[in-house]
């Protein structure tokens, strides 16, 4: 099987594609080969520019240098439009089908058959019947798409890039909505699919799975191919050192923690997802005044939610969560930050700053409605002024002025502004989830030393990233999460990275392992 | 799978049948009031068909605009900057279908200058509407001047036989040009709509822009044909105003129909056949309204109590039918998903 597919034709090919947009890189020098009838995956963290590349194959965005081959031939994409005639067909992570149309006609949209003037529905109901049929995508072409499951949605997405003749096919994280079972029933279709020829690029970042379906894995980091590897020899352990990096050694200066009193302690808590399911499973921990608390981790295995629920951004269905001797399970956000808890979050565009706001008006985004802020309701804009003045000083943001929309920051100003405004006010806890997520490397270290200075004033911190260094660097002690549990707590003294990869595979007992090649 | 089969089923079975029993109703009705009064009747229903018209129109107008993705607010602008326009062709060139094709240029016109604003520009479209709506009224009310002359508006056609037939013959087949072409529409309309490839990409840019976009459509190129065609209609609403029923201009003639327009499309859900039920409705109510104030003393005994009723009671009746409609329809019809929205790539 793999002899037979390292020896047929390329169809695809990038070369040294680079990419940048304001502040990101999100490509870099990246080189992709894909062979006919091969299932090559792309696997990397969330921001890992798998996405970007994707959609530079598909020619919704252009590469600023680097050339695309398709089928032996440089060609420059110039559309979606465009990358279909050439037979490249993409299933988006957010699905692009209209919900009131029916499945036939989402998948003639674009190349409608007509008889004179009349769309000839007939012939696109046989045309799907047929392609149903040979690639086991059952599905009813006159079913309306809001209808359908996300399973069979996505079934139609398939058909719609085979429909128009499709031979590579680029499926962008196709099974973070599906479950299980339809994940399994997706792996069929896709075996299906590259017995007749076709070329797959599956993107994920689930370990598991990507084991199970590719012929060959490409690992990308921070926009760069860190590495490939074959799924034969490689363990979910050796992937996930690979995915969470080990080229660029982080070092933090930093004294020894002089922990004190618990300021946080979980017991037994509980938290489902979007989808219902048990994200954080029974987690327990303690964190004390001093002290930095690494959560370590591949991504989706309820670090999101487990930060959410303790910042009362999603409700709780069990255990109790104490922060600073009050019992803060199933708070309000407010009741939360009244207590002293400081959240920088993971998605900084969309639960961290109002974008069409001034960088000032951002900055009391938690304080605007107490003293010197507001009086009687009303806001006192020479305080806000004040304030954002001197945030913007002593955090060293990046701007022509404080009154500019947040929305003109490069990324690693936008999360100093959020930092700024986190750490303005005593605090007891702070929570920072991937504080430094597409953030360029001198923000960083600004970034990791406020986080150490408010560790040596005494307030306990929680550190969530999926960078493996970052949460080395910063911590005293590491707790590492896989499906929704702490397996493990070690301190960082004792934590090597060997250790926390095992630990992220879910691997708690230190077996011999193989070697990976 | 099979819930779903069954479902959709239902739906189209469901619809034709309370449609046959509605239809079947109001004929029965119009047949007894027939018995009882033939003229009043046959005056009723061809004054609804024509009052109806420029409703139609501006509806289809709209169905256009809306169905690709940008909201018109400004068809009542439309219609009144284009019957000034063809009022003013007719004075100028003295031949009516020289007038009905400038006005439609002038509908384009106007359009493509609505498009601008909403798709280019990204100006609100609430707001480019109501601007289009301020600048006709401004200019129309500025430009015209009294006392102007033409050689007369578009005649009634009629055709031979059929015109013969009781009620449907006066009714349906002694009419004007335009009555007859808003007929014609509403069909050709729907088939564009929902049988065509151009129907099917307009539906699809104006619920889905990102969809449409990713298999090779440009949307903002059916959006600015689409809003260009709604013009168009808009103004040939306007051209019925002054160049077939009324046969000059008057200072704000359009009165409110623009927007009963848009009334009439969310009532009939965005497609044709229903913005027509709904547009004759609102022409039924304004037929009824002339007919009582125009008959006042002679209406027949068992209609003498609406003689009772002040003309200026009698006079709301279309646009009180308006708000009864909107208020019990709006709530359960949906738009077009992305429509207002502009489409722009990250």
């Amino acid at each position: 099987m793999t002899a037979s597919i390292s020896e047929s034709p390329i169809v695809l090919e990038a070369r040294n594609v680079t990419k940048t947009f304001p502040g990101v890189i999100a490509n870099q020098d990246v080189n992709l080969t894909l062979r006919r009838g091969e299932i090559l995956t792309l696997l990397g963290e969330n921001g890992a520019g798998k996405t970007t590349l994707m959609n530079i194959l598909y020619g919704l965005y252009h590469q600023d240098s680097g050339e695309i081959l398709v089928r032996g031939e440089v060609v420059r994409i110039t559309g979606p439009a465009d990358s279909i005639r050439r037979g490249i067909g993409m299933v988006h992570q957010h699905f692009m089908l209209v919900p009131v149309f029916t499945v036939a006609e989402n998948i003639i949209l674009g190349s409608e058959t007509t008889k004179g003037l009349m769309l000839d529905l007939d012939s696109a109901r046989q045309e799907i019947r047929n392609l149903s049929h040979q690639y086991g995508l059952d599905v009813d072409p006159d079913a309306l798409v809001e209808d359908l499951s996300v399973g069979q949605q996505q079934r139609v997405e398939i058909i719609k890039a085979l429909y128009r003749k499709a031979d590579i096919l680029i499926l962008d994280e196709p099974t973070a909505v599906l479950t299980p079972q339809e994940a399994e029933d997706l792996f069929k279709v896709i075996r299906t699919l590259t017995k007749e020829g076709v070329s797959v690029i599956f993107i994920s970042h689930k370990l598991k799975e990507v084991l199970a379906i590719s012929d060959r894995i490409m690992v990308l980091r921070r926009g760069r191919v860190v590495g490939e590897a074959d799924p034969k020899t490689a363990t979910e352990r050796s992937l996930a050192e690979l995915m969470v990096g080990r080229d660029v050694v982080l070092e933090v200066e930093k004294g020894p923690a002089n922990p004190k009193e618990v300021v946080i302690s979980v017991k037994n808590l509980v938290v489902h997802d979007d989808r219902d399911q048990v994200a954080v499973d029974n987690v327990s921990f303690e964190i004390r005044a001093g002290e930095v608390l690494g959560i370590a981790g591949v991504q989706g295995n309820g670090q999101t939610e487990l930060v959410e629920a303790l910042t009362g951004l999603r409700p709780t269905k069990g255990g109790q969560v104490n922060i600073a001797g009050q019992d803060l399970t199933g708070a309000k956000p407010r009741q939360i930050f009244e207590a002293g808890v400081g959240h920088v979050p993971e998605d900084r565009q969309e639960d961290g700053l109002v974008m069409s706001y001034s960088i000032a008006d951002n900055m009391v985004l938690n304080t605007y409605y107490r003293k010197p802020f507001a009086k009687r309701g009303v806001l006192n804009e020479q305080a806000v002024r004040e304030q954002a003045t001197r945030l913007v000083k002593e955090f060293d943001v990046r701007t022509p002025s404080p009154f500019v929309p947040v929305s003109t920051l490069s990324g690693g100003n936008k999360q100093k502004v959020i930092i700024a405004r986190e750490l303005s006010r005593p605090l007891k806890l702070l929570i920072a989830s991937q504080p430094t997520r597409g953030v360029d490397v001198g923000s960083i270290e600004f970034i990791h030393k406020s986080i150490i200075a408010q560790r040596d004033q005494g307030v306990a911190v929680m550190v969530v990233s999926a960078e493996l260094d970052e949460v080395m660097a910063l911590s005293d002690r590491i707790a590492v999460m896989y499906k929704g549990k702490i397996v493990a707590v070690v301190p960082a003294a004792e934590a090597t990275r060997e250790r926390l990869g095992l630990l992220m595979a879910g691997i708690t007992h230190e077996e011999p392992q193989p070697v990976a090649s | 799978m099979q819930a779903i089969n069954s479902n959709t089923q239902a739906r189209s079975v469901n619809l034709p049948w309370r449609l046959i029993v509605g239809l079947g109703v109001i004929l029965l009705l119009i047949i007894i009031s027939y018995i009882r009064s033939p003229q009043i009747t046959t005056a009723v229903l061809s004054s609804t068909l024509r009052q109806s018209t420029p409703i139609i129109l501006g509806a289809l107008a709209g169905i256009f605009c809306e169905r690709s993705g940008v909201v018109n607010i400004g068809i009542e602008g439309m219609m009144l900057m284009s019957a000034y326009m063809g009022f003013m062709f007719n004075v100028w060139t003295g031949n009516l279908l020289l007038a009905i094709v400038g006005t439609l240029l002038v509908g384009a016109l106007i359009g493509a200058f609505h498009a601008l604003m909403s798709i280019t520009l990204k100006v609100d479209q609430v707001i480019g509407g109501t601007v289009i709506n301020i600048l006709a009224t401004g200019l129309t009310g500025y430009f015209y001047q009294q006392g102007l002359t033409t050689s007369g508006k578009l005649q009634t056609i009629t055709i031979p036989v059929l015109s013969d037939l009781p009620i449907v013959g006066p009714v349906l087949f002694t009419n004007p040009p335009i009555t007859y072409a808003a007929i014609f529409l509403v069909v050709i309309v729907h088939l564009v709509l929902f049988k065509t490839r151009w129907g099917l990409r307009t539906r699809a840019v104006g619920e889905h822009p990102a969809a449409a976009d990713t298999v090779g459509i440009r949307v903002n190129f059916v959006r600015y044909v689409n809003v260009i065609i709604g013009g168009m209609f808009a103004a040939l609403a306007g051209a019925f105003l002054t160049l077939e029923a009324v046969g000059t201009f008057e200072r704000g003639m359009t009165n409110g129909r623009g927007f009963v327009s848009l009334a009439v499309m969310i009532f009939g859900k965005w497609t044709p056949f229903g913005s027509w039920g709904g547009a004759l409705l609102f022409g039924f109510a304004n037929g009824v309204q002339t007919q009582i104030q125009f008959l006042q003393s002679q209406l027949p005994s068992w209609l003498a109590w609406l003689g009772q009723i002040p003309n200026q009671f009698i006079g709301m009746l279309p646009y009180l039918l308006t708000i009864i409609v909107l208020a019990g329809f709006v709530g359960r019809s949906r738009g077009p998903a992305a429509s207002g929205k502009v489409y722009s790539k990250e």
